[in-house]
């Protein structure tokens, strides 16, 4: 027996969310007496890798050939169910990141295993019954599912579980993958990624703006106040709606769900749709000249008071802070 | 060209979610539910696809019992061609997703569409889960798709970026904002939806994976500090000290 992890890269380096699932994998291994093993695709080398023995990974597989340098979901779940039935894992833990939903639904129906996407903590094992928990209701309630299927597949959100350094060191060692030509039959052309940017849903601080912000022409302060705090950007629905913004930054119900440490709102009235997407932020800031606009009732810290003039004066403090 | 839109019916967004039966059921009272919205921009590709039903056809399909009509003739009020409804409940993904991929078996679908995922349970695992049962390719969350001949051309989402995708027709796709903007009802469309054929099919065995024990809400927030804005300083003090996220 074994819990199986499976680690994402992105142009060969790890992501945080890597190391979440590392992290929460070893903590079930530990529950279960057993070992977490890692499983990663593609082209990453091998001291990026090692990098997972310090969060408890015992050993970790690496699967790379020419085919495999995208993400082809098809192939890549035969491989982590092959990885799976190898070691014996009862528990298979993905990251629920844009791949992970491509990825883990399809190893589950290959492993007929019950599945919990969205997971936001531990498990609570009792035999071979697990109770996890999750986000349901887009962020509005928080589901308790029961899974005893012989093996489970668990996704965990982005920025939900802490990333801990036990120590130790990782064996590497290569996977032979057991793909078939029918595994590749969707072909990845071109990718686009804005390397300058940080990934939304990843991020640990977010600098959001809504339709307080009057047009698109307004954003460089917005963009200028997430460089000077490292954060991602993101915007309300009625924005992207009115294509001021792109529909990949929209965060909301309907759109991307963010759990960052900070999340900064600005000129955002905070409509049940919003809020459903960023309520599990810890902390929240809003800024606002409307008095009475929803999002004060579930912020941290909010100022009340024209944005034009206080994202300015924000950026200087900033500054001045950093400069400390 | 055969489509297939697979629906949920899920209460809408602006409800307040409680739960019943010592938190074990969702509250459905005072709910009105209405078509994931991720479905919804699902369908309307579908309709733009097949010049709204003249060149090929479109049919929903959803899980769930009888109350779930409503939504299916909003979908064929829409301008879907034709429905099936599985008569049982949706008890989680595994279940709901034999349910279609044993439809679409028997149908020989050119294209099957589901919404990222739906806004109730949030799982995103029923359109890859009918892929893998069928044997054909996926794509999970796509913000935009083109289909020439038996090609299709997707932009797929990823952290910080697209990829740019193609596939060979028989294809699943999970579509999200950016594939197609959702359609909203004419009363031509809704007096068509009355008379267009919605049949009700028997589910097949199959036992569920999952299950829901129980529901909580999220800890409510302390209240909020407010800071003046002429004491921006304080804010970043604030942020520095007290919540340490600086």
């Amino acid at each position: 027996m074994s819990v199986l992890v499976y680690i994402e890269n992105t142009d060969g380096q790890l992501k945080k969310s890597a190391f979440e699932v590392a992290t929460y994998g070893k903590d079930i291994a530990t529950q279960l007496n057993t070992e977490a093993i890692a499983l990663s695709i593609g082209d990453i080398s091998t001291d990026e890798l090692s990098k997972l023995g310090a969060y408890g990974i015992s050993k970790v597989y690496h699967v790379t050939n020419d085919d495999l340098k995208t993400f082809v979901n098809q192939a890549y779940a035969s491989i982590v169910a092959a990885a799976a039935k190898q070691e014996n894992a009862s528990v298979v833990v993905l990251s629920n990141t844009f791949s992970g939903k491509g990825l883990a639904p399809r190893l589950a129906t290959k492993l007929e295993a019950g599945i919990v996407s969205g997971a936001i903590s531990l498990p609570t094992i009792n035999g071979n019954t697990f109770e996890v928990q999750k986000t349901a209701f887009s962020n509005k309630a928080i589901a308790t599912v029961v899974v005893d299927s012989a093996v489970k597949v668990i996704t965990i959100n982005p920025n939900s579980y802490t990333v801990k350094e036990v120590g130790g060191s990782a064996a590497l060692e290569n996977f032979t993958a057991p793909v078939q030509s029918s595994d590749f039959s969707t072909v990845v052309k071109d990718i686009v990624r804005a390397t300058d940017k940080i990934s939304l849903p990843e991020a640990e601080i977010v600098v959001s703006a809504g339709r307080g912000m009057k047009g698109p022409e307004n954003w460089s302060m917005i963009e200028e106040l997430a460089e000077v705090l490292g954060a991602a950007t993101a915007c309300s629905k009625p924005v992207s709606d009115a294509g001021w913004r792109p529909h990949s930054e929209h965060v909301g119900q309907t759109g991307i769900v963010v759990s960052p440490n900070l999340y900064i709102a600005i000129g955002i009235s905070g409509a049940i749709q919003h809020l459903a997407g960023v309520s599990s932020s810890k902390t929240i800031v809003v800024i606002n000249k409307d008095p009475e606009a929803p999002f004060f009732k579930v912020a941290d810290y909010g100022i009340v008071g024209d944005a034009f003039t206080i994202v300015p004066k924000l950026i200087e403090a900033l500054k001045a802070h950093k400069g400390n | 060209m055969k489509i297939l839109v697979c629906i949920s019916n899920v209460p809408d967004t602006t409800s307040k979610i409680t739960f019943t039966n010592n938190n074990s059921e969702f509250n459905t009272a005072g709910v009105q539910y209405i078509i994931n919205p991720y479905d919804e921009i699902a369908l309307a590709r579908a309709i733009e696809l097949t010049d709204a039903g003249t060149s090929g056809t479109v049919t929903v399909i959803t899980v769930g019992d009888a109350s779930t009509e409503a939504t299916i003739r909003k979908a064929l009020a829409i301008g879907a061609n034709d429905a099936v409804r599985v008569d049982a409940l949706p008890s989680d993904a595994w279940f709901v997703a034999n349910q279609i991929a044993d439809y679409a078996k028997k149908n020989n679908f050119d294209l099957i569409l589901t919404g990222r995922e739906s806004i109730d349970y949030n799982g995103a695992q029923v359109g890859a889960m009918v892929a893998e049962l069928l044997g054909l390719p996926s794509v999970s969350i796509a913000k935009g798709l083109a289909i020439e001949g038996n090609q299709a051309r997707l932009e797929r989402e990823i952290e910080g970026g697209k990829e740019v995708v193609s596939a060979t027709l028989p294809l699943v796709v999970g579509t999200a904002e950016g594939v197609a903007e959702p359609k909203i009802p004419n009363m031509r469309g809704i007096m068509a939806a009355r008379t267009k054929p919605l049949s009700v099919v028997e589910p097949i065995a199959v036992q569920p994976l999952t299950k829901i024990n129980n529901y909580s809400t999220p800890p409510a927030r302390g209240n909020v500090k407010l800071v003046d804005e002429n004491s921006i300083n304080e804010l970043v003090n604030l942020l520095h000290s007290e919540a340490k996220v600086i």
